[in-house]
């Protein structure tokens, strides 16, 4: 547990110190997670205690957005104003969205023999 | 005989000064709205999210305590977004088989949604007489929570205004999703979870989970990937509304 944190924060530390050296406009832990993965990739898989941590944190991930979410209250003015362009433009947004996205990756996938219902190995 | 109102009070100011109380209201309010959620069949339109905000900040309206003393014990919570955003790295490391066997059409999809997302959802708010601010606080809407709060940020938009997007988002992508898809005549379980997440983010990978495995872990890949594009092309993104909005 305690190592699995050391990894994660460690690797957030060097996105975070990353992104001011360089000047990129990303988020620093983006960048931890980048540089995570492709630490994955080269030792091929988590260590036990990294992939215990990460799966744990990970269940509880919509917990942590609870707290910004109730900043919220802070711009009860705006929504009250802007409300009708931002429901409309996330409905419509988000349907295309989904029906953009399915549609070319169908198209691109390759064809199943029918019968199969999920991709061959 | 001793006043039994004055402990309360004296309990009272302990209390409103000590993050103790915003720590512990965040994990019982979360908990509560998850129990309901999980009791409701997991439907999307109880959020937990959603509820334990909306329960929150009645709370703090009714009790006039004001956001940055509730923050004080809240930021403990808020804090782990970054750890976590790190270890989103393991799950899309084990979705590795997947990106490679279908790079082409995973990727381009990936592009195209992505892109379709951002301009649809910023052309129609500015259409509509959204302010600059509201459009930079869109721009990230679809990309999962903790890093569309971190592209938020970067771009001057406001991230507890983001937040409330995205769960709002993913909420309608949660609960539309499975009629856009039927109305186009999508079967493949693998393209169903990739536009759910890629759209709806952590939401809709949830509900794609509940539809079947192949399709949330599809969902699931969407969804990493879509973070780590949004991260890189939000800054141009930003360029764009800059100069044209």
């Amino acid at each position: 547990m305690l190592v699995g944190l050391i990894w994660l924060l460690v690797y957030q530390c060097i996105g975070e110190i990353l992104v001011r050296w360089i000047g990129l406009p990303v988020p620093g832990p983006v960048v931890g997670m980048v540089l995570l993965f492709a630490t994955l990739f080269l030792r091929k898989g988590p260590s036990e205690p990294l992939h215990t941590t990460a799966n744990g944190l990970l269940s509880h991930l919509s917990l942590l957005f609870v707290p910004a979410g109730v900043g919220v209250m802070l711009h009860f003015r705006r929504l009250a104003d802007e409300w009708p362009a931002i429901v409309v433009s996330l409905a419509i947004s988000t349907v295309l969205a989904i029906g953009v996205t399915a549609l070319v990756m169908r198209a691109l996938l390759p064809r199943q023999r029918s019968g199969t219902p999920s991709g061959k190995r | 005989m001793a006043d039994p109102i004055r402990p309360l009070t004296e309990i009272w100011v302990y209390l409103e000064t000590s993050p103790l109380l915003g720590l512990t209201l965040t994990l019982v309010a979360y908990q509560s709205a998850y129990w309901l959620y999980a009791r409701s069949r997991m439907n999307p339109l109880l959020n937990p999210v959603l509820l334990a905000v909306a329960a929150l900040v009645a709370l703090l309206l009714l009790t006039h305590t004001p956001y940055p003393t509730y923050f004080e014990g809240a930021q403990f919570v808020h804090f782990l977004l970054g750890p976590a955003v790190v270890a989103l790295a393991v799950p899309l490391y084990q979705q590795l088989p997947n990106i490679r066997r279908l790079f082409v059409p995973v990727v381009v999809a990936l592009m195209a949604g992505s892109v379709v997302a951002v301009a649809s959802a910023l052309v129609i708010a500015w259409a509509l007489g959204a302010s600059g601010t509201t459009l930079l606080s869109l721009v990230p809407k679809s990309v999962t929570a903790p890093i569309a709060m971190g592209i938020a940020e970067r771009i001057g938009g406001i991230p507890a205004l983001t937040a409330v997007l995205v769960v709002a988002t993913g909420v309608i992508g949660a609960a539309l999703g499975k009629y856009v898809l039927d109305a186009l005549a999508i079967a493949d379980y693998r393209v169903r979870g990739f536009a759910l997440g890629l759209a709806a983010h952590g939401i809709g990978t949830a509900r794609a989970f509940q539809v079947s495995e192949e399709a949330g872990a599809f969902a699931g890949l969407a969804f990493g990937l879509h973070g780590v594009l949004a991260a890189f092309l939000a800054p141009a993104v930003y360029l764009a509304v800059r100069h044209f909005f």
